[in-house]
């Protein structure tokens, strides 16, 4: 036995050359990474980087063009997420595969390939996700479900298959810090049982506390391997993006000004069984402010934004105000007219239609706005025009995009997301509301995002962001607000505000709860 | 062993381009294994099937007086079809448009000036999309399903036609006959060159339509509307676009020209009522609209394919003495061999075995 052989021995993957190549685009060129029988490894890389191929790759969803890879010491073929599933490889993504028509134990019994009856596994499911601390409701029909709940079926469903590695994409972009803590408790318990598991994320400190290994991939090559605990947050970025990460460059905002946005008085019923019911939201987003609302997922932000932006009307026109003039009764057109933008969470399908080109998407929002420069008579499209603003907003926001105006569907994450939110502020709006500015977005673009956000306050209008990242809200409020069950508690300016209070008024101030020590800033 | 369609991670765009012609091809093959079945000479068969209609001035012209409503038909169900609205009962409103565009030359006979064709059409075109506008109303205001209801819709309409021409507006001279009047002259769709063949204006009002949806959905902002709904409805109503709307703008628009192409189909090539006025056009028309990509240039080629299958059905007949369903069969293999080429390029079939089956081999090797 020769000593390569003695390692592999111990090594429950060992990938070697894995490469993909899409027409001239070489997404991942012979990655090698190894990870041993109990190890939490880390898989890091930008967006774009090559990080979702290589794990599709491993997960049988696409076919390697090159490569070996070994599991147990045998070379394995994974033609298919059966096979792999077949092999001991679960699998949790980062945009969920469930239907949203079916509940989480019908969406849980397709993917088992098990003849027990929905009852038995609806009863393991939720066995199983008790024990591991993220209790689900098996009969909740998942297009009503949270993101945050959504997430907690898909690693329930691959943790009844009993993996020996879990594949976790971006897993705590959406949860709480007491709830990644609760993850990653899981996941410690998880490895003490013997299991592996290879961990995406762009959250450095994340990394640094949990992971054993680290691969670092920069446009589809691996560019290091190494130990996240003894690396810095801020050389782990450097080796992700290749330079040093820019840093979001707030300044103090100047004495609060008029209120641009208000809301008075916000109730809304549940307008379905699993929706989350608004009760009495009063808030006041001033000029060259920038006011975060912080909540678990699921606590109502969906129908908040929905609100706010006009998709559902309210009762009297007072209880939404746009720079000072009633708009409850105006659609999301009237809303934009009175120089208000959104930016909703869903970036395909809710901001942006996938099957539509960036330029048509483009149009979307501001066919009413822009009417006289993009609209000709008779509802004809300006196309140069149009065509003109995208690339405006491409290159402001430095969108990367493979053909001059792609459909949404084509970019990735990031990309899209500077997009949706590159429409808006090309408009130079009075009054943002963003949900989820930042979600699965990787640190380039993130903080690109939040930059161009501090910007649009710095230059005088209203920014209202609702978000579940702590610690971006941390980076860019000037003050934060919770939600929690349908209210929003009162501002308390980022100064005064811990970590620790915001936490547990997410958890809805009920004792018991761990919260996550503050992250310290590099 | 287990079948599965695995999803494509891009389709390939000339084989999209291409699918239409390959599905002519397959259904011309599939076509001619039928007439061998049937004992005849599959090359002599299709030769009357599809080349010998064309191959006559007059039968030109029958073939532009099939494809008129067929196209008019169609490119209203494009719009319906890219915004998800699944309008199935075009033959009904074909069916009342031709009924609203008859009133006047049925029950006012003697009022015979310029003004009546003009007004009948119109008449037409305000009938089918009254029609269309109660499936419309239905799905936006209750959520029905408008595939049921304009369905069975068209079963009424149907039955109303065949006792209105049974009953109340049957031919006082007419022996008795379930048939109206004929139309006086100022009530019949003029040929287009009435010397050549029996073409009328309806050829040319479709292919007019075809040209103004083909601009409205490619360059205007309510073509982006009707596609950002039909795909993405959160998206729409993001966007400030009302699916309530939507629909009754879909339905509207392809009731009336459903309308249009009945009362263009009585008043050009029939000129009476009668009680089938249509072999199928409404439905046939579902596949013109495939066919055509749901793009209204495509569909102007696609409606002059069926009409095909349809004259070559009836030459079909005559020459060959095979019965005129075949033109039904074929017009049923087009639409299979359409809808199984777009599936297959947007997925691909793949054989798997269990893993079970899988693992019980891989010690088997050892052995």
């Amino acid at each position: 036995m020769d000593a390569t052989l003695g390692n592999r021995a111990k090594a429950l993957l060992d990938v070697r050359g894995l490469t993909k190549v899409f027409g001239a685009l070489k997404a991942c060129d012979s990655v090698d990474l190894t990870i041993g029988k109990g190890e939490i490894h880390a898989l890091l890389g930008e967006n774009g980087a090559g990080k979702s191929t290589f794990v599709k790759m491993l997960f049988g969803a696409l076919e390697p063009t090159g490569g070996t890879i070994y599991w147990k010491d045998q070379p394995v073929a994974i033609s298919s997420p059966g096979e792999a599933r077949g092999l001991g490889i679960g699998m949790v993504f980062q945009h969920f595969s469930l239907f949203d028509a079916l509940t989480a134990a019908e969406n849980i019994m397709l993917a088992l390939n098990d003849p027990a009856p929905l009852a038995t596994i609806a009863a393991r499911a939720e066995e199983l996700s008790h024990t591991y601390g993220l209790p689900l409701d098996p009969h909740a029909h998942v297009g009503d479900l949270s993101v945050g709940e959504r997430q907690r079926i898909e690693i329930t469903r691959c943790l009844l298959q009993d993996p020996e590695l879990i594949i976790l994409d971006e897993p705590t972009s959406v949860l709480t810090p007491q709830e990644a803590d609760k993850l990653f408790e899981t996941l410690e318990k998880l490895r003490s049982e013997g299991r592996s598991i290879l961990y995406i994320s762009h959250r450095l400190e994340e990394v640094k506390q949990l992971c054993d290994g680290a691969t670092v991939l920069r446009q589809g090559r691996v560019v290091a391997h190494c130990d996240p605990r003894k690396e810095t947050t801020s050389s782990l970025a450097r080796m992700m993006v290749g330079d040093e990460v820019p840093h979001v460059d707030r300044e103090k905002p100047a004495a609060a000004r008029e209120a641009l946005l208000a809301v008075r008085g916000l109730s809304r019923e549940a307008s379905h069984p699993f929706a989350v019911p608004l009760s009495d939201i009063n808030l006041e987003v001033h000029a060259g402010e920038i006011l975060g609302i912080a909540g678990v997922a699921g606590n109502g932000q969906g129908e908040f934004f929905e609100a706010v932006s006009g998709e559902v009307l309210q009762e009297r026109a007072n209880i939404i105000q746009i720079c000072g003039k009633d708009a409850g009764r105006k659609d999301i057109s009237g809303r934009r007219l009175m120089s208000a933008a959104f930016v909703p969470e869903e970036r395909l399908g809710h901001a942006a239609a996938p099957q539509m080109t960036l330029s048509q998407n483009l149009l979307l929002s501001r066919y009413r706005t822009d009417a006289l420069a993009f609209l000709a008579r008779l509802g004809v499209v300006r196309g140069r025009a149009v065509g003109e603003a995208t690339k405006r907003v491409v290159s402001t926001m430095d969108v990367r995009k493979s053909t001059p105006d792609p459909e949404a569907t084509a970019l990735s994450g990031g990309n899209l997301q500077k997009f949706v939110i590159g429409r808006e502020l090309d408009r130079a709006p009075q009054v943002m509301v963003v949900n989820q500015p930042t979600w699965g977005v990787d640190a380039g673009a993130a903080v690109r995002i939040r930059q161009a956000l501090v910007d649009l306050a710095k230059n005088g209008s209203a920014v209202l962001v609702i978000s579940q990242d702590l610690d971006e809200l941390f980076e860019i409020c000037d003050s934060i607000a919770v939600m929690h069950g349908g209210r929003i508690s009162a501002p308390i300016p980022v100064g005064e505000a811990t970590y620790e209070e915001i936490g547990l008024l997410m958890g809805g101030s009920e004792p018991g709860q761990n919260p996550r020590p503050p992250v310290e800033v590099v | 062993m287990r079948i599965e369609l695995v999803k494509r991670p891009q389709s390939s765009p000339l084989f999209s381009a291409l699918s239409p012609f390959l599905a002519l091809l397959l259904t011309l093959f599939a076509g001619a294994v039928m007439f061998l079945f049937l004992g005849k000479n599959p090359l002599e068969a299709l030769y009357f099937f599809f080349i010998d209609p064309l191959l006559e001035t007059w039968s030109l012209h029958e073939l532009m007086v099939k494809a008129a409503p067929l196209i008019l038909i169609g490119v209203g169900l494009s719009v319906c079809y890219l915004s998800n609205n699944w309008n199935i009962g075009a033959e009904g409103q074909f069916i009342v448009g031709a009924i609203a565009g008859s009133i006047l030359p049925v029950m006012f006979p003697g009022f015979q000036t310029w003004i009546v064709l003009p007004l009948m059409l119109l008449m037409g075109v305000l009938g089918g999309a009254a029609y269309a506008a109660i499936p419309a109303f239905l799905k936006a205001r209750f959520n029905t399903n408008e595939i049921l209801v304009s369905l069975m819709l068209v079963y009424v309409a149907e039955l109303f036609l065949d006792w209105l021409v049974r009953g109340p507006w049957r031919n006082p001279e007419g022996y008795n006959f379930p048939e109206t009047r004929n139309f006086h002259d100022f009530a019949v769709l003029p040929e287009i060159w009435p010397d050549a063949g029996r073409a009328h204006w309806g050829i040319i009002f479709a292919i007019a339509a075809a040209l103004v949806l083909w601009f409205v959905l490619s360059r205007t902002l309510k073509g982006i509307e009707v596609k950002v709904v039909g795909q993405s409805p959160r998206a729409g109503r993001f966007g400030g676009f009302s699916r309530a709307r939507m629909v009754i703008f879909a339905f509207l628009v392809s009731g009336a020209l459903a309308g249009l192409a009945g009362i263009s189909e009585v008043s050009g090539a029939i000129g009476q009522l009668r009680p089938a006025i249509s072999p199928g056009y409404g439905f046939t028309a579902i596949i013109v609209a495939f066919l055509g990509r749901l793009n209204p240039l495509g569909i102007i080629a696609a409606g002059f394919v069926l009409a095909l299958s349809y004259l070559g059905g009836e030459a079909a007949q005559i020459s060959i003495g095979v019965t005129d369903k075949t033109a039904r069969a074929f017009q049923g293999m087009l639409l299979f061999f359409v809808l199984a080429c777009d599936c297959l390029i947007h997925y691909r079939i793949r054989l798997t075995r269990t893993v079970a089956a899988r693992s019980t081999e891989a010690p088997a090797g050892h052995a």
